[in-house]
């Protein structure tokens, strides 16, 4: 993409003077250290996203959108943001690049950071590791080495507090990304677990002065919020949401394992199979040679002894034990919060009586 | 970039436009019988009748006695009224329902066939605080040397009010005598933006800076040809008088009738609505006021809810503090605040304490059994990948 490709040449001028700066001296993914160790949102971006779910996302869909922004040092700052539209038609892919092609050479004009540095989605209770991320999020930071990708969560939003997160692939996961080898020995090489697959970066947000002085006009003037549903403890609902997924995923993992045990097993009997076969022949020869007669040629093992497809472990494995990792980390942190309302509805009931 | 320019020639144009003290009703009151057949005229040639309008109008603009605009408001309203009624071509019936607002003119839409009437949709503008911030970031961004900057505002119309959800900024040149406007860009951007929201329409305009200028009246031509009738947003970013006034503007005709007509800028209500999200994202980053680098950082869910509890914590030592005031007699007691606090007061649930314990316990129980199983998902999966590797 031409927009993606100048977005290089300028993000390559500002990722070298970065590795330079963080005293590395290596090329573009250079094993380490990422380049990116903080991520700066304008508040602009954060109300756009918000409003962009709550206006275009329903349900289960996701919405999507690019980040804009620039690389100063070792942080990541995200200045504005434009949202994709719904894949609706089947000529959406043509119609996508062309859209955000001309969507960024527009708000060049206007004077808008019109460097890609990575893409926002929007999530169903915390189940965003999917492939299709990953192949996404790789291919953004194989063009761009700084970009992320920002999953906001509307649902845990709405209960209180915002939810957003920047998560980058790995180096390790990048590498054999870049491999396109997915088989469990590549894995097993690179060593890697669920643990290394994504990392999340920390945000901050950051306001102009200007801005600053809107907050306040917009405090004065807008009526107090009634709602306070952090403080809520009716929230077992998402609570039950959440494990359901969590099931389904463990669900699918010990499938996959199953199968994993399978393939183990089948490969080790073909072992087995393949050495009996040897001792066999070796034995079949010497009699052969005892008696004096041509010993028997050589055959292709490998061809008597189709070797079984190892599965794929990276769509289901990874995936799935990233995903319910993540899983796990909400369902600790609701029931934190939980439990800190619950001895604050405690302690009020006590003073009652 | 097909620029469409402007020319100001108005021998003695008025500084200003924005009659916000003006009598508005009073000058149109007179005029309600003459202008129907004016409105339709009006409409089909908006450019040409608004160009050479501000010169004749300024002679009778001043002529009334400057009464504050919302007082008259009831009377004129009246006898405007069977007029506004008679005299909208195309407005089945909608004036009165928006009658009560401050600063009613007769149904003069500018433009024709579309939506009818004064003002589609009431007087109040519901803006969300992603325009602001987009407003503001735009003027930020300003080229050098530009004063303001301008754009187009997108939303929806609602039977009682105007919703503006989005907008984007519009390259624009202005210098003493003349405005160009890169049109051709306002039009792929809206198309653009359609992809996305497909509900969206263009709403009117918005301009940073404090006052409405004459360019102001010609830009807001361009985007009647967009909109029907369009409102017109001013942001003031050069914070006179300490503070960053948002108006809205609709824009009417007024004048003399039978003569050239001029063009006024009446203002709305501006309201702002959130969603509940919106809410919760705007209570975030308005941390960043309190900060002294202004950059704050998204906290854990522990201290959410601390800081939730501190400010309820807040609220209640307000409360507090007036009961006390008015138990020692400072302030006078207040019926209505009185019950507002029984029912307070009432609001925490009386249960039965052994109820109370069962319910707790039992949740506390929910909670940390969920708890232990995440974690030992979490350790079973961790088992699981050094095994495979090995």
């Amino acid at each position: 993409m031409a927009s993606r490709k100048e977005g290089t040449g300028s993000s390559a001028a500002s990722s070298s003077s970065t590795t330079g700066a963080a005293g590395k001296g290596k090329g573009k993914g250079g094993s380490g250290d990422s380049a990116v160790k903080q991520v700066q949102i304008d508040g602009l971006v954060v109300l756009k996203i918000i409003k962009h779910y709550q206006e275009e996302g329903q349900g289960t869909e996701v919405v999507q959108g690019v980040l804009l922004g620039l690389v100063v040092e070792d942080r990541l700052e995200i200045t504005n943001c434009f949202p994709f539209p719904q894949h609706t038609e089947d000529d959406a892919d043509f119609d996508e690049v062309q859209y955000q092609m001309e969507m960024m050479r527009s708000l060049r004009h206007v004077n808008i950071d019109h460097l890609h540095v990575g893409w926002y989605q929007s999530t169903y209770y915390g189940s965003f590791v999917t492939r299709a991320l990953l192949d996404s999020q790789f291919s953004y930071q194989h063009a761009i080495e700084e970009s992320v990708v920002l999953i906001y969560d509307p649902i845990k939003t709405a209960q209180g507090s915002l939810s957003l997160k920047a998560y980058r692939l790995t180096p390790k996961l990048m590498e054999v990304c870049k491999e396109k080898d997915f088989s469990p020995e590549a894995l097993k090489k690179g060593n890697i677990t669920f643990e290394h697959m994504f990392e999340e970066v920390p945000i901050v947000i950051k306001n102009s002065h200007l801005i600053n002085v809107l907050m306040w006009e917009l405090e004065k003037k807008s009526a107090v919020a009634d709602k306070h549903e952090l403080l809520s403890l009716a929230s077992s609902n998402h609570l039950g949401k959440t494990l359901q997924l969590l099931m389904d995923r463990v669900d699918e993992m010990s499938q996959d394992i199953v199968k994993y045990n399978t393939y183990m097993r089948n490969t080790s009997k073909q072992q087995q199979q393949k050495h009996q076969y040897q001792q066999r022949r070796q034995q079949e020869n010497m009699q052969r040679q005892s008696r004096g007669e041509p010993p028997l040629p050589e055959e292709d093992l490998s061809k008597l002894f189709k070797p079984h497809q190892p599965p794929a472990r990276m769509d289901s494995l990874l995936i799935a034990g990233s995903q319910i990792n993540t899983y796990c980390q909400n369902i600790k942190e609701f029931t934190a919060q939980n439990l800190g309302k619950l001895f604050m509805a405690q302690a009020l009931q006590e003073y009652n009586n | 970039m097909v620029l469409l320019m402007f020319s100001n020639s108005l021998p003695s144009a008025p500084r200003s436009f924005s009659l916000d003290k003006m009598a508005t009703p009073a000058v149109p009151a007179s005029a309600p019988p003459a202008t129907p057949s004016e409105a339709p005229a009006a409409a089909s040639s908006p450019a040409s009748a608004s160009a050479p309008a501000p010169a004749p109008a300024s002679a009778s603009a001043p002529a009334p006695s400057p009464a504050p605009a919302p007082a008259p408001s009831p009377a004129p309203a009246s006898s405007s009224d069977p007029a506004a009624a008679a005299a909208t071509t195309a407005a089945p019936g909608q004036t009165p329902a928006s009658a009560p607002a401050p600063a009613q003119t007769p149904a003069q839409s500018l433009s024709g066939p579309a939506l009818p009437g004064p003002f589609p949709g009431g007087r109040v503008v519901r803006l969300h605080p992603v325009i602001l911030a987009s407003i503001v970031d735009s003027y930020e961004r300003r080229n050098e040397g530009a004063a303001r900057v301008i754009g187009t505002l997108l939303g929806t119309v609602d039977k009682h009010s105007v919703e503006v959800t989005n907008c984007f900024s519009v390259p624009h040149n202005e210098s003493e005598d003349e405005v160009a406007v890169d049109m051709e860009f306002a039009k792929n951007m809206y198309e653009l933006h359609k992809k996305v929201s497909p509900n969206e329409l263009i709403l009117g305009w918005y301009a940073t800076g404090h006052d409405i200028t004459e360019h102001s009246v010609l830009i807001h031509e361009y985007y009647s040809r967009e909109a029907p009738n369009p409102i017109h947003l001013t942001v003031d970013t050069s914070l006179q008088n300490g503070r960053m006034s948002i108006k809205a503007y609709v824009s009417t005709l007024m004048g003399v009738p039978g003569r050239t007509m001029g063009v006024m800028f009446t203002p709305l209500t501006v309201k702002y609505t959130y969603y509940d999200t919106e809410r919760i994202g705007v209570d975030l980053i308005m941390k960043t006021c309190f900060s002294p680098n202004r950059v704050i950082g998204l906290s854990s869910d522990l201290q959410q809810v601390g800081g939730a509890s501190a400010r309820i914590q807040d609220a209640l030592s307000t409360v507090l503090q007036y009961a006390e005031d008015v138990l020692s007699g400072k302030v006078s007691a207040d019926n209505t605040v009185g019950r507002f606090l029984m029912s307070l007061v009432n609001q925490v649930p009386k249960i039965v304490p052994e109820d109370f314990e069962t319910m707790l316990n039992s949740n506390i129980n929910d909670l940390l059994m969920v708890t232990y199983l995440a974690n030992l998902t979490q350790s079973q999966i961790a088992l699981n990948e050094k095994l495979v590797n090995l």
